[in-house]
């Protein structure tokens, strides 16, 4: 019953933060100066006011905006988030044409951060204040500080340019390869330096964090206690300081899980990944409000729903949290 | 039948020579020495990913680059801007200039089987056009089109216009499949998404964020044409990452903005690639500062002097754009058959600037400064944004403090659309005529708040008005020729908008790609001459 009450209140909260979160989308975009009339006119090089009209008048920018939000809001409780003003076909189409691409380069990234960080971050902790607790707090703050296009480039240079092991860019070489699995391995190259760049940083977060928190757990008294007990070195790191130590790490990890979906745009863009946060990027600044409201929605969708999973496994890691409600 | 065509090659040809701009290799670069290879596949960057690839619909430089491959127009136009046969095998023009005849090819096949005939033609000019192509709308409003047979298309036009004859390429009058569009909504027909045209190329992918891809028309109508088996356009989003393609090998062709300037001399030092200036002689694009006349201190004509002598155009031309630009001296640009010279100039001297704003009684405050302005700059990158600086820093020195103001391209375009700024910069191309993209941005006539590339900057002068309308209608080339002088001499005279640079697009191409850019529309030519020289 308890866990019945609380996704069912859980679901209520979320569809209001998520109206709450277009509503405001809404009037946020439109607070922008210009709209895609003039940037398509821009682009052209060429406008009449017959031009300008009439896209207007196809977009539907012509009527007053609370009549806009109200047809907005309408279309998408029917799950119709409109036409790209830009592309001119239905924003869905778009959403999830781009979304396996995204997906497949931030889970890859977010995957390698998660099992890395905090290994090597629990290794630090365990070894701290020596020569490999040093050295990997530097390079770890080398690649949490270096700007993440900046680390893109220079490892298209060194593992593309120099070596020529891996390819600069794109999802898939052109000349199609025959056989699922040369298919597979062909993504995979092309997957290995993007998913590198984006998960380094992340790598750079959980290590730093792990590290910290460890540290400041394993001088609490319990673990006194334990090692008292006369247990192994590694059983109170594992068992008694890491599980506590993991709370923070959970915290940070749904947090991040929630920009699976927005939070590549940097990377997409070096390496032309086709994917979902370039879309976004592109749409803000061509005044595609209805393909921006549709990116915003499905992050704000992601987000609402990686945190009801963050407090799920909070509880599971630490019974305490939510046991008197 | 004495032809005024002939006439007007001759001249037009004649005034190339005059102003220096024909190449000494007419075909530029690109031209065949070794023996063509039959097949190979190109690839291309593009950016930004177009909006779509039907001409006239949308107008974005993406959209362009594609779609010529695919639809044609009836001429085409050599690097002096002359009409060459495309879909019209051979075309006449009444002695008068009011009756155009154009004489069709009848071995052209749509891409879907179906003969191209004069009523595609009638459809394209009377219907399409109308409908949706912003930029040809007013040329072809004052011809009335008639077909006397499937292979014969009639002009008849009131008065003479002088831009008529160069107004027939693929983006001028992308000619379009009647049998597809016509009595349908243009803009939403299917066929936008799977384009039907005439051109070497048909229409194969489109895949979103990654390429459009081009394969071979087998039943193109010249003869082992064209060479390429396919092109693929890259959507490649960081300007790096394309030079990088470049060297790598895995692009074989960027053009217009695609590479920055920065990187365009280390590219041409490369014993594998190639870098040409030429083929955007039908665009023409400039550069300029645009002042706000209608505010104060702009409306001052000795205000807009100042601010060009206290511009060093030369550092600009070297320092910004790295010396792939040219230091214009009007409204013209100089590859244009209508350009000149012998016009007001405005040498580096910050001392004339000074003296020019002390007669205006602008005289320094206790901090040096005389007046304050704001400067809003394209906000098309780094390149723009130390134009921008470049420009606060010299007018500084003569003491106009000016103030920089942030946007994104929305906000830019709608400032200056709705003359809400004191000076911008921007550039536009001036197109194939001055009646078509000069003329635009200085006759009081087009001062259209609220639209983009109007007169925003609200010059007006009678005289300049009456000139342009006049040089339009003219039929006799030579009086065209005198009255686009006259005009340019008074436009100069009173710096409408302060020129800065001419802008110079490199094609960058693959040293084995061949007859890139063969004509007047450079990289937008249909591209079915285009080949891989066997190694």
């Amino acid at each position: 019953m308890r866990h019945l009450g609380f996704v069912a209140g859980w679901v209520v909260k979320a569809f209001v933060v998520v109206l709450a979160i277009t509503i405001l989308n809404f009037f946020l975009i439109r607070m922008a100066p210009g709209d895609p009339a003039i940037v398509l006119a821009g682009e052209a090089g060429a406008a009449d006011e017959q031009f300008m009209a009439q896209v207007r008048q196809d977009f539907g920018l012509d009527k007053p905006l609370p009549v806009q939000l109200a047809a907005y809001v309408g279309n998408v409780l029917t799950l119709d988030l409109g036409q790209s003003y830009r592309a001119q076909r239905p924003v869905v189409d778009m959403l999830f044409e781009r979304l396996p691409a995204t997906l497949l380069l931030t889970g890859t990234a977010y995957l390698f951060a998660l099992i890395v960080g905090p290994l090597l971050g629990a290794l630090a902790a365990m070894r701290s204040r020596t020569v490999f607790d040093s050295a990997l707090m530097v390079v770890a703050l080398f690649f949490y500080a270096t700007p993440i296009f900046w680390v893109g480039l220079l490892l298209i240079l060194v593992f593309s340019v120099n070596l020529g092991w891996l390819p600069p860019f794109g999802m898939q070489s052109l000349i199609p390869v025959s056989g699922t699995l040369n298919h597979v391995l062909d993504v995979a190259r092309h997957l290995v330096l993007p998913a590198l760049t984006l998960g380094l940083f992340y790598v750079a977060v959980y290590v730093r964090l792990t590290r910290a928190s460890m540290l400041e757990t394993a001088s609490l008294d319990y673990v006194k206690t334990a090692r008292a007990k006369g247990l192994p070195e590694w059983r109170v790191a594992t068992a008694h300081i890491l599980r506590t130590a993991l709370l923070p790490i959970i915290t940070f990890a749904g947090l991040q899980a929630g920009h699976l979906v927005g939070g590549a745009v940097v990377v997409e863009t070096v390496f032309a990944w086709p994917g979902i946060g370039r879309l976004a990027f592109d749409a803000l600044f061509q005044r595609d409000y209805n393909l921006l409201l549709g990116v915003f929605l499905l992050s704000a969708l992601m987000v609402v729903f990686f945190n009801m999973l963050t407090d799920i496994f909070l509880r599971i890691a630490d019974p305490r949290i939510g046991g008197n409600s | 039948m004495g032809l005024y065509r002939t006439m007007a090659i001759a001249a037009v040809t004649l005034a190339g020579v005059m102003a220096g701009s024909l190449s000494p290799h007419p075909l530029g670069a690109g031209t065949a020495h070794a023996e063509p290879m039959q097949g190979g596949t190109l690839n291309s960057t593009l950016w930004p990913e177009p909006p779509g690839i039907i001409i006239g619909v949308n107008l974005n430089a993406p959209t362009l680059l594609p779609a010529t491959k695919m639809f044609e127009g009836l001429l085409t136009y050599d690097f002096n801007l002359s009409p060459e046969p495309v879909l019209a095998k051979s075309w006449e023009v009444s002695e008068d200039g009011l009756t155009y005849t154009f004489h069709l090819r009848d071995d052209v096949k749509w891409h879907d089987g179906e003969p191209f005939t004069s009523e595609d033609v009638v459809y394209t000019l009377t219907e399409f056009i109308p409908e949706v192509h912003a930029r040809s709308r007013p040329t072809f409003a004052r011809a009335e089109v008639t077909a006397p047979d499937d292979y014969t298309v009639v002009l008849t036009l009131k008065e003479p216009y002088g831009p008529m004859i160069r107004s027939f390429d693929a983006i001028g009058a992308p000619m379009m499949p009647a049998h597809i569009y016509k009595g349908t909504d243009i803009r939403n027909n299917p066929a936008n998404r799977a384009p039907v045209g005439t051109g070497p190329f048909k229409f194969s992918e489109w895949k979103s964020g990654e390429y459009i891809h081009l394969v071979k028309n087998d039943d193109y109508y010249l003869e082992n044409r064209p060479y390429l088996d396919e092109i693929y356009y890259r959507f490649i989003p960081d300007s790096a990452s394309r030079a990088l393609a470049l060297e790598l090998g895995q692009v074989q062709l960027a053009t217009q903005n695609d590479i920055e300037l920065v990187d365009v001399d280390r590219l041409e030092a490369m014993p594998n690639l190639e870098v040409t200036t030429k083929g955007w002689e039908w665009g023409a694009p400039i550069s300029w500062l645009e002042m706000n006349v209608r505010r104060e201190p702009f409306d001052d004509v000795r205000f807009r002097k100042a601010v060009m002598y206290a511009l060093d155009h030369e550092f600009i031309r070297d320092n910004i754009f790295f010396g792939w630009a040219a230091i214009p001296t009007g409204p013209i640009h100089s590859s244009s058959p209508f350009y000149t010279d012998d016009v007001v100039t405005y040498p580096y001297d910050q001392e004339k600037a000074k003296a020019l704003l002390d007669e205006m009684g602008l005289t320094p405050d206790a901090n040096g400064v005389r007046a304050k302005i704001g400067l809003l700059g394209l906000p098309y990158g780094e390149l723009w944004d130390r134009l921008s600086q470049y420009i606060k820093q010299s007018l500084g020195e003569v003491g106009i403090e000016v103030t920089l103001e942030a946007s994104d391209v929305a906000g830019w375009g709608s400032r200056i659309a709705n003359w809400d700024v004191d000076m911008s910069t921007t550039y536009l191309t001036t197109l194939s005529d001055p009646a078509l993209g000069v003329a635009r941005s200085y006759i009081t006539e087009n001062q259209k708040q609220g639209v983009l590339f109007t007169n925003t900057s609200g010059y007006s002068n009678p005289e300049v008005d009456r000139l342009f309308a006049a040089a339009a209608s003219e039929p006799n080339p030579d009086k065209r020729m005198e009255m686009y002088h006259e005009v340019q001499k008074i436009i100069a005279d009173e710096v409408a908008l302060a020129w800065l640079v001419e802008l110079q697009w490199p094609t960058v191409h693959s040293a084995n790609l061949k007859n890139v850019v063969r004509n007047g529309l450079g990289p937008n030519d249909n591209f079915a001459e285009a080949y891989f020289e066997s190694e």
